[in-house]
């Protein structure tokens, strides 16, 4: 199943939290610079999946590849790179909270990087005018809006270039203007660097907008359910579920 | 419309099998919920009931009130096999029973078991106990893993997160230090002066508050200090910062939260433990001088001169090695119990508050070990 442009597959995966089996027979592949979507109801276990995939929890069983590398087999200092090609978004931004803005999109590059402290200040204030936070250098992160520390968050996401980006509901707590313009950040950044972005999102609006394909996850059989192009499947889904989930319950099925 | 505050119910029986209760006044919030017991009665005695049905056009004003009253008789009457006609009711009251029973109720028992069997428990609670030291030492490995890392120049902190933290623990706890050592000192110098004043032995007031200070009080004070100051910060800290995501975030970005987080403080507090340490030795003697001039007729200089003939550089070292000790443990406690800290809000509270607890017990518990060695091996 591996190809050459596939960036991560999924094989088979199992998750567990303790002894409750939280999703099973996962199985999907994501392509080199395609915007993938995974979507569900609440409490189907799509943060769950995304805490796989940035590696915090190891699977239950199967195996999660990234080009051909599985993640818990390979030794640390492939891990280590592994992980350095990883842009995450969390839902909260999880910015650190005792650092400003700029030493938090700073920190990655210091720790990877032999950047002179100049140069990394360059590329923190470019980073930060990318988001539309030019300016907020100095800010810490209490002092400024849900929507900016996520915007910030996205910044410091982005501080290395990484090939794979990963959002956790990016849309959730935000106005639909902002929401709109972090989805069109989202597809520029895709265009400009060419990375692969996985979003976990239940937002229909973005999910139309910017999905290229998709994965639904079924709460109630505990597995994915249907896969694809999110307005393939509006169109051409049979599952009752899936369709009135991207109908907005209006499928009438 | 029923004018009437009070609510009323009757029981009508137009024919044999057929029941018609017959609302009329307020069903409303006040007070106590009205009691199906007088339907219930009537079903038991009469058992040629088989329909229910509701005449509400004397009802007033109605509320949840009036909708538990009917959630109670519904599930009566499936038990009873009886039929209930909603027809009767408000048209307001049959949508809000027909949402309320539109979801079936979780039939999944898995969670909440309210009824455990005591063996259960006691079976629960050693695998609790037996994952919590698990992690504990798992914790203490890769704190020494973190260490092996800082000498070999590979571990990743800030330097300015280091100095901060630092700063945090050394000079700004001079203040309480100072305070609570000086009275230290002057306890220690008026509980020993009662006694040796019989003795007409006052001057030892001075070798009794040195070598208590020196071997045990100054490390002890500031160490318990520090649980209750820095640990609990420690803690405090690193606990939010789970339940803002903000751990999860370092480790995606191959930042290891041992070396960017506990490193940086577990160093700070190891380093300054010891120097606070000296301080509040010192700081503790003359509190015992102040007690000694003011109520004792000592002289300053006789004071100082029989500390110094009676104090030896071993009992400062005695007390320095175990302040070195308190400090791995007030650091290990805050950083262990704030990197388990769970996800909400209220974990972090219990958090801090096991970090305290944890520190102050571990720090007797090793000073009473060390006291021990000590005495066995004459030092």
């Amino acid at each position: 199943m591996t190809r050459a442009d596939t960036h991560l597959t999924v094989n088979n995966l199992e998750m567990r939290y303790g002894y409750s089996v939280i999703q099973k027979d996962i199985n999907f592949f994501v392509k080199r610079g395609e915007i993938f979507v995974v979507m569900g109801g609440s409490g189907c276990g799509k943060s769950t999946l995304l805490r796989h995939l940035i590696g915090l929890k190891k699977p239950s069983s199967g195996e999660i590849l990234y080009g051909n590398d599985n993640f818990w087999k390979v030794n640390p200092l492939e891990k280590e790179a592994i992980i350095r090609n990883f842009g995450v978004l969390y839902q909260s931004g999880a910015l650190w909270s005792s650092m400003t803005l700029a030493e938090n999109v700073a920190f990655p590059l210091e720790q990877y990087t032999k950047l002179e402290t100049n140069e990394i200040k360059d590329i923190v204030s470019f980073k930060l005018s990318l988001v539309g936070l030019s300016g907020f250098e100095e800010f810490y992160p209490s002092e400024i809006s849900g929507g900016m520390q996520k915007r910030a968050g996205l910044a410091r996401a982005i501080a290395l270039d990484p090939d794979i980006l990963f959002f956790d509901e990016p849309s959730a707590g935000l106005d639909p203007v902002s929401a709109k313009r972090l989805d069109d950040l989202i597809l520029e950044l895709r265009d400009s660097l060419g990375a692969t972005v996985i979003i976990v999102t239940h937002e229909l609006a973005s999910i139309f907008d910017i999905g290229d394909n998709s994965v639904f996850l079924d709460a109630e059989s505990k597995t994915m359910i249907a896969m694809g192009n999110p307005r393939t499947l509006l169109k051409e889904s049979r599952d009752p579920k899936v369709s009135n989930f991207l109908s907005r319950g209006k499928s009438g099925k | 419309m029923g004018i009437n505050g009070q609510n009323r119910l009757t029981l009508l029986n137009p024919s044999s099998d057929n029941l018609v209760l017959k609302f009329a006044g307020d069903w409303k919030l006040k007070g106590h919920l009205p009691s199906i017991k007088d339907v219930e009665g009537r079903i038991k005695v009469d058992s040629n009931i088989k329909r229910l049905g509701f005449d509400t056009k004397e009802i007033g004003a109605w509320d949840s009130a009036l909708l538990i009253f009917l959630t109670k008789l519904n599930k009566l009457c499936l038990e009873k096999n009886i039929k209930v006609e909603l027809y009767g009711l408000p048209i307001g009251v049959v949508k809000l029973l027909k949402l309320a029973t539109a979801v079936p109720k979780r039939k999944d028992d898995s969670h909440g078991e309210s009824r455990k069997q005591f063996i259960t428990d006691i079976g629960l609670w050693i695998i609790e106990y037996f994952n919590a030291t698990l992690q504990t030492i798992n914790f203490i490995g890769e704190v020494f893993l973190a260490f092996v890392n800082l000498i070999l120049g590979k571990a990743r902190f800030r330097k300015t997160d280091f100095i901060t933290v630092i700063q945090e623990c050394g000079v700004q706890a001079l203040p309480i230090v100072t305070l609570i050592s000086l009275l230290m000192g002057m306890i220690l110098a008026f509980v020993g002066s009662i006694q040796l004043k019989m003795f007409g032995a006052e001057i030892f007031v001075a070798n009794l508050v040195g070598l208590g200070m020196a071997r045990e009080m100054g490390a002890m004070m500031t160490a318990i200090i520090m649980a209750g100051r820095t640990g609990a910060a420690f803690s405090a800290q690193l606990g939010s910062m789970h339940v803002n995501d903000e751990i999860d975030a370092l480790r995606t970005m191959g930042i290891s939260p041992m070396e960017a987080l506990v490193l940086p403080r577990m160093l700070a507090l190891t380093l300054m433990m010891p120097l606070l340490c000296i301080y509040a030795n010192f700081i503790g003697i003359i509190g015992g001088a102040i007690v000694a001039i003011t109520s004792l007729d000592i002289s300053l200089i006789q004071y100082f001169e029989q500390s110094r003939n009676n104090l030896g550089l071993i009992d400062f070292i005695a007390g320095l090695i175990k302040s070195v000790v308190f400090g791995v443990i007030v650091a290990t406690s805050g950083c262990l119990r704030g990197m388990q800290c769970g996800k909400s809000s209220t974990d972090v509270g219990n958090t801090t508050t096991s970090a305290v607890v944890t520190g102050i017990v571990y720090i007797v518990v090793s000073d009473a070990i060390l006291t021990m060695i000590y005495s066995i091996i004459g030092f």
